[in-house]
């Protein structure tokens, strides 16, 4: 167990992999910095000297954004977008879809389970409906 | 995918036009426009302008947060009211 960048704890993984555990470093970005901190990837954490741990510590901070000052940053640009309630920022404001997806169908992953919205048909439903009723019988 | 650097920013030379003969005169009327495709230039901040959606002009004033985006964002083109509303105004007529 070692403690890179504040509260990190990354296990007995190759060091390449037990980077991507922070959040902000993915494959990729875990390789640069191993490479610009001259440590070899396939070795294990629990191999590492401390004088490599700083090291990569050190690279990481100075080279990119992670964990909590990343989620901030997404938060504000969507804030941004939501505040200047441009198209992109009401998608976020609804919970919908915003890259232009169909929401006819899918879109579950932004929509969330399925809820049933429909009309009523039938006029005694519908005066159930109306007062108050919603959702005790079926 | 991003528009191509080497073309510039796609801002309507008419409307840029308007708005700083307007700014020189000092006049802060909106803007009736229908160049939705326009992207917004730092010129515009502080200007009103009546965008088109398809039916109505649609108010938008320009603040420095918005510069870079493109006026059709802030100019809806559906309005969702709610499900069903059809269907039970006609059952109701019935």
């Amino acid at each position: 167990m070692a403690r890179i960048v504040g509260v990190e704890i990354p296990n007995e993984k190759r060091v390449e992999i037990a980077l991507t555990y922070i959040h902000g470093i993915g494959r990729s970005l875990s390789n640069k910095i191993l490479k610009a901190s001259n440590v070899d990837p396939d070795r294990r954490v629990k191999d590492l000297k401390d004088e490599d741990i700083s090291k990569i510590g050190s690279v990481i901070q100075k080279t990119c954004r992670i964990e909590g000052d990343l989620r901030r940053e997404v938060t504000a640009n969507i804030k941004r977008l939501t505040d200047i309630s441009s198209y992109r920022g009401v998608r976020h404001r609804k919970n919908l879809p915003v890259r232009g997806q169909r929401t006819h169908t899918n879109a579950r992953t932004r929509k969330g389970p399925r809820k049933t919205v429909g009309i009523v048909r039938s006029k005694e439903k519908r005066k159930e409906f109306r007062t108050g009723e919603r959702g005790r019988k079926k | 995918m991003g528009r191509s650097l080497k073309k510039g920013p796609c801002v309507d030379e008419k409307l840029l036009k308007k708005v700083k003969r307007l700014k020189d005169i000092g006049k802060r009327e909106p803007i009736k426009t229908w160049a939705r495709r326009s992207t917004i230039p730092p010129d515009f901040v502080g200007c009103t302008f009546n965008v088109h959606n398809g039916k109505t002009f649609i108010p938008v004033y320009i603040t420095e947060n918005m510069v870079g985006h493109k006026l059709g964002e802030f100019s809806p083109t559906r309005i969702f009211r709610r499900h069903g509303a059809h269907t039970e105004r006609s059952l109701d007529k019935t």
